[in-house]
Parts: C-alpha cells; structure tokens; sequence
C-alpha cells in the first residue's frame, strides 16, 4: 500500500478533498494522532486498490472544516475525532456534539 | 402529508447481535430517515499504547473482536513489520493465509445462522452453527484457541502447524464444502427467503464507492473490489477472483457471502497444496521507528491499521479502521424508504461488528 504522506495546511482541506473527489477517490478514514500542542490528522481516499493519504497539522486550539460537504460519509470519522481528542470540526452534517462515544471523561486521548 | 413520528430501535433488540441505536424516522410504516448512534461499549484500545509495548500491542490488537481477531493481529503485525523493514518467513505467510481464510469461513457461517434466525428459521441456523463448529475446532488444533489465538506476533507466527495436521484440513474442509453446498440451498432457493431479501435494501454502485462500503456489502453492489488483490501475506500466489454481486440488494450481499465460504475454502486447498516448508519466524532486533498503514480484507470487509512509532518500545499511535465502521453511512442509506419490518434484516446484512467498531 502507499504510504507516502501529502502534507497539506489546514485551510486547503476542502480543496484537496474536492480534487480528490473529482478524481473519483472515496473516503476510506480519517484519524487523529496527538502530537505536542496539537493534532495531525490523516485522510485516506481509495480508488480502486490505489491510496492517496493527506497529512495535516493542527494547532490545539484551531478549528478544521469538516468534508462532509463532500464526503457525507465523513461524519462518522469526524465526530469521533471530536469525541476522543478534541479536535474542533466545524460545520459537520451531523454533528453527535460529543455524543457519539458514551465515554466517562472527556476527549480521553487528547 | 402523513404524520411523522421517530422510533429508537436498539441497543438492546432480540434481532440485534451487538449494541447499536438507531432513531428511525418513520412515515407510518416506512422509514424516512435513520440517524445511528454508537459508542455503549467503547473500550480504548488504542489508548493502550502508553501501556504496552509494541509486541505487547498485538495481544491487544487481537482482543478489538472475537469474531475477525485474527485479521487484527495480522494487520497490526504487517504494519509493524513494514516500519522495521522484515521480511516474514514463506511458511509462516501461507499459514497466516490460511487461518484468514478460515476466519471468513467461520465468520460468514455465525453471520448466515444469524441471519436465518432473524428470518425464522432456526434448524437453518443451527445447521450453520454445526458447520462453524469444523472451522473453530481446526483453529483450536492448530493454534490452541477457538475465539483469541494468540498466534501472531511481529516476524511471524507463534506455532506451525504440522504436514500431517495440513492433511487432514484439507480433508476435512472438503467435507464441509458438501456440507455447505446443502445448507446453502435454502439461502438462494427458498421462496419465502428470497421474499424477504430480494429487492430489499438496494444500494447502487455508485452509493456504495461514494459512501465507502467494504467488503461484501460494497461488492454485492457490483464493485470489485478486495484488498486480498493487493498480494499481501500468501495472496500474491494464489489464483482468486473478487466474488460480486449485481443487485445491491439484500440478497446479493447473501450470495456473496456464501461464495465467498466456498471461494475461501478453495483458497485453503491451494495454500496447503503450495505452502513450502521452512522458518516461521524471523528475529526482531531494535525498535520502530515510522509510520505505515496497512490494509487487509477481514471477513466483514477492508479494515485499515495505522501504526506511527517513535523510536522506543511504546508506539505513539495504533489506529485501526474497521469494516462496519465504513458501512455505517451506507446502512443509513439504506435503509431510506424500507418497511419497519425490513430494518432488523439490513441491519444484518451488513454483518454489524460493534464491539470491532467501537474498539
């Protein structure tokens, strides 16, 4: 599988995401990764057996736009990310507000 | 315009094998909307990275299910052995192969009893159970457990497995094949099974890729898609086609499933013909350092393992991404515009792990 990392900024998530898309990539995880005084976050999207993976580093207290714009899937990944570190999705399609994981404390990997 | 009313079905259902929740938005009898909600059994799995140690770490990887425990081991193992640059012995890859290959017989087998009892029909779904029993008693000759195995580690495989002992498999797994050819008639034949699954559910082509799907649920919609292609462990060697389906409906996702027991059994038979004899394991010297996703095709579908390592015997990260996970939003899709009584069976048909999802 390809592992190779495509480092991207924060704000170019939607672009790279639309691009993807339209390439004909689907979805396959997003997750998160707690480094010192933030996040880096890895997107995985398939096309048939090939893998393109987008690297993002993330500030503690910065928000990220959700996919789900493009991605209605995305939720899923994007609320758990939220529930278990933290990290701040703006603008999900549907947004558990920390509800998705019925953890006894909060954001317990962040 | 009818009168809309919301109706929360699950964790606890008698048709539900695993705790999910879903509100189901109806319009008299059909369902309008269906928002999941997950998250009563999440166990932090991950998280215990800061506690054990990387070869530690595949105990814990194996304990995610009881159902597809293998394939963990196996996936976190190959993306800890991808970071350290080994090599895995031949033989102990054509095992790993095989006892995959069993997983998804067994799997398939506990799903389709499950999904006979969900429709009625309980000699049918102990029939399936008796034949899972085979599966699980090879694993227990062969690696000494019937639900944890605790026979992967990073290099290789705790135990071989004997000529002799391959034999017999091969026997014994030809026996089942009869077997399942007989059970399996009531699956595709019986008029009152095709009632309840034919055209029921239909996800197309198209929804599926856009959603995500894995496994057989993806491939029933007509995608060919098995991450098995990609050579990993003994695949490379072996001679197999992704099994698929053109209907997208729950009945295809059924027949899919079923052929895909016989297509594994196949796979068995040409790894016990080909495995070449040798090492099972080779020595682990130093520490990873890196990172590497590793995807691999368990029973219920594409499974993803994230490892990142640090250099030290802690990793800094295990991420694993589970099949249903990824069919989730197709099961919404779903179930868009299916009768209430429908809902328990394509909630089946996407062979729901949550205990695998949640982690």
């Amino acid at each position: 599988m390809n592992t190779e990392f495509i480092n991207i900024d924060p704000h170019n998530v939607i672009d790279e995401s639309q691009k993807l898309k339209f390439n004909g990539y689907h979805l396959m995880q997003q997750c998160a990764t707690r480094i010192p005084d933030g996040y880096e976050l890895i997107y995985s999207f398939g096309k048939d057996l090939e893998v393109k993976q987008l690297k993002i580093t993330l500030p503690e207290e910065q928000e990220i736009s959700s996919i789900t714009s493009i991605y209605p899937c995305a939720f899923i990944y994007e609320n758990e990310m939220h529930d278990l570190f933290g990290v701040k999705v703006k603008m999900i399609n549907i947004d558990f507000e920390g509800k998705l994981y019925r953890t006894a404390i909060e954001t317990p990997f962040k | 315009m009818s009168t809309r009313s919301v109706i929360p079905f699950g964790p606890q259902h008698p048709v539900l094998p695993e705790p999910i929740h879903l509100d189901l938005v109806m319009e008299d009898e059909k369902v309008v909307e269906a928002i999941p909600s997950i998250g009563f059994i999440h166990r932090g799995l991950e998280k215990l990275v800061d506690k054990k140690d990387f070869n530690e770490m595949v105990y814990v990887a194996e304990r995610i299910c009881g159902i597809c425990s293998l394939g963990h081991g196996l996936g976190y193992s190959e993306c800890v052995e991808h970071i350290m640059d080994i090599e895995v012995p031949d033989r102990a890859r054509y095992l790993r192969t095989i006892w995959s290959e069993l997983s998804r017989v067994h799997s398939h087998l506990l799903w389709l009893g499950l999904l006979a009892d969900a429709f009625g029909f309980e000699s049918l779904y102990m029939d399936c159970w008796r034949l899972r029993e085979e599966a699980l008693d090879m694993f227990e000759q062969s690696t000494g457990g019937r639900v944890i195995f605790s026979v992967m580690k990073i290099g290789g495989i705790r135990r071989d497995v004997p000529d002799e002992m391959l034999k017999d498999f091969y026997q014994r797994i030809n026996r089942m094949e009869e077997d399942l050819k007989v059970i399996s008639k009531p699956f595709l034949e019986d008029m009152a099974v095709q009632t309840r699954l034919r055209g029921v559910g239909i996800l197309t082509a198209e929804q599926a890729d856009a959603l995500g799907c894995a496994g057989p649920f993806l491939r029933a919609s007509g995608i060919a898609r098995d991450i098995r292609s990609t050579g990993y462990c003994a695949y490379g060697d072996i001679d197999f086609e992704p099994i698929v389906s053109n209907d997208g409906d729950s009945y295809a996702r059924t027949e899919c499933r079923i052929k895909e027991i016989f297509q594994a059994f196949d796979i068995i038979r040409q790894c016990i013909d080909k495995i070449p004899s040798g090492d099972i394991d080779v020595p682990v010297k130093g520490m990873p350092n890196g990172e590497y996703m590793m995807r691999i095709e368990q029973p219920r579908g594409e499974a993803l393992y994230y490892v990142k390592a640090n250099g030290t015997k802690f990793i800094d990260r295990m991420r694993v991404r589970t099949p249903t996970f990824a069919n989730l939003a197709g099961l919404v899709e779903t179930l868009k515009g299916c009768d209430l009584a429908d809902v328990p069976i394509l909630v089946l048909t996407i062979d729901p792990c949550i205990s695998c999802t949640e982690r």
